[in-house]
């Protein structure tokens, strides 16, 4: 696929891509949360994103901004917990900076995810190095500049980089030192995003 | 209809818990408090539509319009995701009723301060602050 053709096909393929990815690694993602979370994000990233596939079966959209905003509604009204406005927040906003354009170029994308990103920060108030979905979202972000591998490889180091943080936001924080040591299960979904990005980009 | 719209009846008020059993028992408690005469509405939505723990947009959204006299709707949340769900349908802006929005408090003392506020005809600003004063109050 070049990079200035990417239709809602393509968009659609992804979100069925991550919701398989978010599926194989439902127990992983939970096994993460359960160590300094509630042992739920496995479960409500499944949820969240089955029902993105089911609406986007239902009504495909034509535009690869529309497939982003219905991904994010869908993601904000059925994940349950905080990952559901912050993933919610983050497509719909990419979703509607991205518009009604009919196909966009890889970096119009990464120019719409940054503004995803942007209020992503903006929703929980935190920053890179909190320890969040921030801390692979954001390098992700700035290396889909140079290509979608660029992007994944990016996104899964941000997340391997949370192992020695100290969480500071959500209900981890209230761990303290005793967060340290454990993977952010938001770095890690959030890497599977990007690694089902470059996947069907491939 | 405007917002905090004059003569509109009162502010609605949303109690939103990451527990069922929580969110009903503080809107029970702050409309008892409220004491006598008409109490303005108030709306618990509390936990997932199964009974679980946690939030739902779909919940929040029928106790908003539920409790919606053209005046505005306040709506309290107990904790982070909670906070971050109403924050994300204000801003998606056709899931809440128009002039619904979320107030910087702490629950419970919130919710009793903001029903008695809106029980006492005040509009969504003085409920608000009436809400959010309850920051300031020290126990010790």
């Amino acid at each position: 696929m070049s990079d200035s053709e990417l239709d809602a096909a393509f968009f659609v393929r992804w979100m069925v891509a991550a919701a398989a990815a978010v599926e194989r690694e439902a127990d992983r993602l939970t096994e993460l949360d359960s160590a300094i979370g509630d042992a739920d994000h496995g479960n409500n990233m499944q949820r969240g994103f089955a029902a993105v596939v089911k609406a986007l079966e239902a009504d495909a959209p034509t535009a690869p901004g529309a497939v982003l905003t219905s991904a994010g509604r869908q993601l904000i009204s059925t994940v349950g917990g905080a990952s559901g406005p912050l993933y919610g927040t983050l497509l719909r906003r990419s979703g509607k900076t991205l518009g009604d354009a009919a196909q966009v170029t890889r970096q119009e994308l990464r120019a719409g995810l940054r503004a995803g990103v942007d209020a992503v920060m903006q929703l929980g108030g935190a920053a890179p190095g909190d320890k969040t979905m921030l801390d692979a979202l954001v390098p992700a972000v700035a290396a889909l500049e140079t290509s979608f591998e660029a992007a994944a490889a990016a996104a899964e180091e941000g997340a391997l980089a949370t192992v020695p943080m100290r969480a500071r936001k959500g209900r981890a924080s209230y761990l303290g030192e005793r967060s340290i040591g454990h993977q952010d299960p938001g770095a890690t979904s959030s890497a599977l995003l990007f690694a089902t990005l470059a996947e069907v980009a491939a | 209809m405007t917002d905090g719209g004059q003569g509109a009846g009162p502010v609605g008020i949303v109690l939103v818990s990451h527990s069922g059993p929580v969110a009903a028992s503080v809107a029970e408690m702050a409309a008892g408090l409220a004491g006598g005469g008409a109490t303005a509405p108030v709306a618990a939505a509390g936990g997932t539509p199964d009974g679980g723990l946690g939030t739902s947009t779909e919940l929040i959204g029928a106790a908003a319009r539920k409790v919606d006299r053209g005046a505005g709707v306040a709506i309290l949340a107990d904790l982070g995701s909670a906070v971050l769900t109403v924050k994300a349908m204000v801003a998606e802006g056709d899931e809440l009723p128009k002039g619904a929005r979320l107030v910087d408090a702490p629950f419970v003392e919130g919710a009793v301060a903001a029903v008695v506020t809106a029980s006492a005809g005040a509009d969504l600003d003085a409920v608000a602050a009436a809400a959010g004063e309850a920051y300031g109050y020290r126990k010790e």
